[in-house]
């Protein structure tokens, strides 16, 4: 009678204290440029190297320009982070996908699309976004920097159990509704602190019948909600995801991963800390109005009234709407928008450009928006132009930029002015997120190219029909 | 070895905002360095200057009848990204501790491991302190790691907090976790040994 989650971390313990603090070990450990440099410097300072270097995958994602890649970055602060990496990945013998390599891209979407991450595995990075790889039926949270340094140091952490949430989406999702409106829409429900200290398992019938890119979407808001990490028990969808990518195990050794994968679920008997249900009917394509992820609404609903706010939230709440212009009242839709960011690890894969592209079909961006369209890898973008979807795109007047985490936090060039509004399919809507003074509204890829198209914020569902969206399943 | 946390009694910083996010401690376009030095100028940067890099007068940290040692902060602090950066901002800009009614995991883990104790109190003590802070810029805390107790010497009420024993031996003592899992090795390959 165990979970999903007990399953896998107790295989993970090498030492328990008595105070209850747990030594883990970590089976991966991703690194990229903007939390390690100075986790390698200790190890320097310390005259230690990796414990287990084949563990360890360096890949420069945060800083890194999405235009002119074949050059050298500008900018010289973050050509040190990106060159710094690549230098400690050398010196110590870890493998590196640095820019213009096949594999660069956002590490949370490499990672699950070259079958690096795997189910049961415990899988850390020094980003809070690593929750993402959970879709898998993995362990995997973001730590810190000194974390990173203990796990390149010897491979483990010191981490206290948290405590088992299981959230259960029964029914099937209405069309026109995106794994990023599920999530924003759990976030909302469950506040920005509703699951801290907890490990969520996503359950139910609108998770299993979900895709794998719907289910890294959202995985990867788990921390949204204060989580540490979100998970997925590894099923066909998953199974048929990693077959025959690159690192997944190959032949007999994929019958006998196969065979203990097939047990990574949460027993009927199994007891959770804490249950949560949502119903997915209930869910509508959602958009955000203020400066957490939290504070989102259904795109045809209005913007909460201030009487509706705890006392203590009043002040943040005011904060909130000042910092991004809106009025306590006000309806989302017809707001007139300047950006539109199309990327990340929560919406750079294939399929989020698929839907994109489904309403951009046939259609022209408005002439007042600047679309950003950023694959979240190279593998991405080369499943892009495969399919065609760059000429449809194109053809509706946006071009694509190259990998990156680019304007998700805007430490490149792609930061969006101050005052401006962007409608962004990233993870965060925190003040200056997308750069000082930009004002984010998080939304899902749908929602993203109807606004695109419209340059206001409109309802995607009155964008699509049969013809254009017949071959594409939402 | 890390500076060791025993006693600290301090005037306050009071920051009544909820849900104050890493960004806001530290924005990303600050996170370019490769030392964990010098992070404290920017602490609160967006808050704490205007555009033209002038200080905010309306922000607590301009504010010359608030300093100290003690950061006081509302519910859900440090939510969002995982960067350590944070942690070296608080730590680096002069505090020792941050008293919430809230944490975000993360942050909390990240500031253990920077000699930066982050202290949980119920949020009527949380309310109550920054009543106090409010009525007089010099009412002071005293916040003592070995006896897991924190004092309001303006309303003379004391509260307990709650810290696991392990993170607070390294606390008290200067040590890290790296110290541990080093002096730990041999375990960590018997269990390589029995699992791979």
């Amino acid at each position: 009678m165990k979970t999903l989650f007990d399953k896998i971390w107790e295989k993970h313990v090498v030492d328990a204290l008595p105070d209850g603090t747990i030594q883990l070990y970590i089976d991966r450990l991703y690194c990229h440029e903007v939390t390690s440099p100075q986790a390698f410097a200790g190890l320097r300072e310390r005259g230690l190297r990796p414990f287990r270097p084949e563990r360890v995958t360096c890949i420069p994602d945060h800083n890194i320009p999405t235009l002119n890649q074949d050059k050298p970055i500008e900018d010289p602060v973050s050509k040190k982070q990106v060159d710094t990496l690549e230098r400690n990945a050398a010196d110590f013998g870890l493998a590196y996908y640095g820019l213009q390599h096949p594999k660069n891209g956002v590490i949370h979407v490499v990672g699950p699309e070259n079958g690096l991450t795997q189910p049961g595995m415990t899988l850390v990075c020094g980003d809070s976004h690593t929750s993402t790889h959970g879709a898998l039926g993995a362990i995997a949270f973001g730590i810190g920097t000194s974390e990173v340094e203990m796990t390149l140091a010897t491979q483990c952490i010191m981490q206290r159990k948290p405590q088992t949430m299981r959230i259960t989406i029964d029914g099937k999702r209405k069309p026109g509704v995106t794994a990023k409106d599920i999530a924003l829409y759990m976030i909302r429900k469950m506040t920005t602190g509703g699951a801290t200290g907890y490990f969520i398992e996503y359950a139910g019938e609108a998770i299993r019948l979900a895709t794998m890119e719907d289910r890294l979407t959202i995985c990867n808001l788990s921390i949204e909600m204060g989580a540490r990490g979100g998970m997925i028990a590894p099923d066909r969808v998953t199974f048929d995801y990693l077959k025959g990518r690159d690192f997944a195990p190959r032949d007999s050794e994929w019958e006998k991963a196969l065979a203990y994968w097939e047990t990574l679920h949460s027993d009927e008997d199994a007891v959770f800390d804490k249950e949560v249900f949502f119903q997915a009917e209930d869910i509508e394509p959602m958009v955000t109005y203020g400066t957490n992820p939290g504070m989102g609404v259904s795109i045809r609903e209005r913007i909460p009234a201030l009487e509706s706010m705890g006392e203590t939230g009043r002040i943040s709440f005011r904060k909130a709407l000042d910092y991004m212009g809106f009025q306590p009242g006000d309806p989302m839709m017809g707001k007139r928008i300047d950006y539109v960011f199309l990327g990340s690890c929560t919406n750079g894969r294939i399929e989020d450009f698929r839907a994109f592209a489904s309403l951009a079909k046939g259609r022209r961006k408005a002439a007042h928006v600047t679309a950003w369209l950023v694959p979240g890898s190279w593998m991405v973008e080369r499943q892009i132009k495969a399919e065609g979807i760059d000429k449809i795109l194109a053809e509706a007047g946006f071009q694509l930029r190259q990998p990156g985490c680019s304007a998700c936090l805007a430490m490149n060039d792609d930061k969006i002015p101050d005052g401006k509004y962007a409608v962004s399919t990233s993870n965060r809507n925190f003040e200056g997120r997308q750069g000082p003074g930009s004002r984010t509204i998080l939304a899902g890829p749908l929602a993203a190219a109807a606004a695109a198209v419209t340059g206001v914020i409109a309802d995607p569902r009155e964008l699509m029909n049969e013809s254009l969206t017949s071959n594409i399943d939402f | 070895m890390k500076e060791k946390f025993t006693i600290l009694t301090s005037t306050c910083v009071p920051l009544p905002l909820e849900n104050v996010d890493t960004d806001q401690i530290i924005p990303a376009r600050f996170l370019k360095a490769t030392v964990k030095e010098g992070f404290g100028d920017n602490l609160f940067r967006d808050w704490r200057y205007d555009k033209e890099d002038n200080p905010n007068p309306d922000f607590v940290l301009n504010q010359p009848a608030y300093k100290g040692d003690i950061l006081v902060a509302g519910k859900n602090f440090g939510c969002g990204s995982s960067r350590e950066h944070a942690a070296w901002a608080i730590a680096g800009y002069g505090f020792r501790a941050v008293v919430s009614s809230f944490f975000a995991d993360i942050f909390k883990n990240n500031s253990l491991n920077n000699g930066l104790l982050p202290v949980v109190v119920s949020p009527e003590f949380l309310a109550e302190i920054l009543t106090s802070l409010a009525k007089d810029p010099a009412a002071t805390l005293t916040i003592d790691l070995p006896a897991q107790s924190i004092a309001n010497h303006a309303t003379h009420h004391t509260a307990f907090f709650e810290i696991n024993p392990y993170k607070k031996d390294c606390l008290v003592n200067g040590l890290d976790d790296i110290d541990y899992l080093l002096a730990n090795k041999a375990r960590i390959e018997a269990y390589e040994k029995k699992r791979l």
